[in-house]
């Protein structure tokens, strides 16, 4: 069976999902890259919770300001009409449910789209950062991620085993795989990647798949 | 009216054992170096920490350094560890030599913004149904559960701002704004460390983010060239 598709190509089919007029916030990690697919003339606004609104791709060396960064910490541009906040009004805009569409990675999306994304037990320690914020405040919430973990353990499972970042959070999960809706029957799969089929996707996935109408290979 | 005081050594000499500081800064961006610096070779132990996270991705000149000299016995934060790296307070926590009190960032920013400005708690739906409800009273509003969760306040609160005037007005740049406003809001006394001060009069009144009423003390920092890793 395939692995699917590399990181860049999740982000890049994460991108497709995002509508004109929006304002999107992107979480830290795999979530980061979908702003280099984002097509200027749709007019997608990003939010960053350490403060900005309205920041473009990530800065070259020579135009870096440690001022001016993500909440990765990475170096950013500005596009006309940006603007900073204090931490309190980023997550105002979060909590009072004015950003559109959250884009989060996860360690395990449940049936139900619970989502787990902040700690994995072991470490006996982990960052909640803005993610609780976020998936109780956001407009809806995209997980991006690799279908399964490296050694094939399944990611979206019956029930998390992680602890919780929220219940019934997630809307759409965007896979190396697939991409599937989170829906009141259950787990909808509405794309595959290329040359992967539904058994290939029903294999690495716990719950039970519904096939959507229309059921398609991704556009990448 | 002139806060302006000579050197970091003098903005923290009171800073006594066991004080609950307040620490701005998200990231690298930010960050009060020289006075965690001061605070560092003052030796104040006991600390209880407030900030976003204890530092690590610059870790010769955050909050690392604290921890080095196990000044922080207690930390109340959002984003304690890294993904792919273990940072000082990681290993101490382990260790069980450093307790931490673990807040949603959202959440963390407004109970410090409550503590500003006189309100003891408020309700929010984040968290409910995680680790993060555990203890807290519990009340619905339109159908949807919430919790409880209370103001945070703080004996000093470290800062960092662009430029202030000798009143203490501030102005910040860009992303290192983060938390600090709200800090400058929450502690007893608030020490400003600041890029240049001007004199009365030369911040625009309508550029000021964080107005004289809040700042206690302010002394210009020392450059910081720690560049991107």
């Amino acid at each position: 069976m395939t692995s699917g598709l590399s990181r860049e190509l999740i982000a890049l089919r994460a991108a497709r999902e995002l509508r004109s007029g929006q304002y999107v916030n992107l979480g830290i990690g795999l979530p980061t890259l979908v702003s280099n697919f984002i097509p200027e003339e749709i007019g997608v606004v990003l939010h960053s919770e350490n403060g900005a609104l309205g920041f473009g791709r990530i800065a070259d060396e020579g135009e870096m300001d440690i001022d001016l960064v993500n909440a990765s910490s990475q170096p950013l541009t500005l596009k006309p009409g940006a603007s900073f906040f204090d931490s309190a009004q980023a997550f105002a805009m979060i909590r009072g449910g004015h950003v559109d569409v959250s884009v989060l990675g996860a360690y395990q999306v449940s049936e139900k789209g619970d989502l787990a994304n902040w700690m994995v037990t072991d470490r006996r320690v982990g960052s909640i950062g803005g993610s609780m914020d976020l998936v109780s405040g956001a407009g809806s919430v995209i997980v991006v991620m690799e279908h399964t973990t490296r050694s094939g353990e399944h990611r979206i499972v019956n029930k998390c085993t992680y602890p919780l970042t929220g219940r019934g959070a997630v809307n759409t999960i965007i896979t190396s795989l697939a991409v599937i809706d989170v829906t009141p029957k259950g787990l909808l799969l509405r794309e595959l990647a290329p040359s992967v089929t539904v058994e290939d996707v029903q294999a690495a996935t716990g719950p039970r798949l519904l096939l959507a109408e229309g059921l398609r290979e991704m556009e990448l | 009216m002139d806060k302006i005081l000579s050197s970091p050594e003098e903005a923290v000499a009171d800073i006594q054992d066991g004080s609950t500081i307040m620490f701005g800064g998200f990231g690298v961006a930010g960050i009060p170096f020289t006075l965690i610096k001061a605070l560092y070779e003052r030796g104040t132990k006991g600390i209880t920490a407030i900030t976003n996270s204890p530092g690590g991705r610059l870790e010769d000149f955050d909050l690392s350094i604290l921890f080095q000299k196990r000044q922080i016995s207690k930390v109340i934060a959002s984003y304690p560890v890294y993904a792919g790296k273990v940072n000082v307070f990681e290993e101490l926590y382990l260790k069980g030599e450093v307790e931490l009190e673990l807040v949603p960032q959202g959440t963390f920013a407004e109970r410090i913004r409550a503590g500003g400005a006189g309100i003891p708690g408020f309700y929010t739906p984040t968290g409910v149904g995680t680790i993060a409800e555990k203890g807290k009273e519990k009340r619905t509003f339109d159908g949807k559960e919430h919790l409880l969760e209370l103001a945070l306040k703080a004996d000093f609160a470290l800062v960092k701002a662009h430029k202030a005037d000798r009143m203490g007005n501030l102005t910040y740049r860009m992303t290192a704004r983060n938390f600090n406003p709200l800090m400058a809001t929450a502690a007893t006394i608030t020490i400003a460390e600041v890029d240049e001060i001007v004199e009365v009069g030369e911040l625009d009144p309508e550029s000021v983010v964080t107005p004289s009423i809040y700042v206690d003390r302010v002394i210009k920092g020392e450059k910081y060239d720690v560049g991107f890793k």
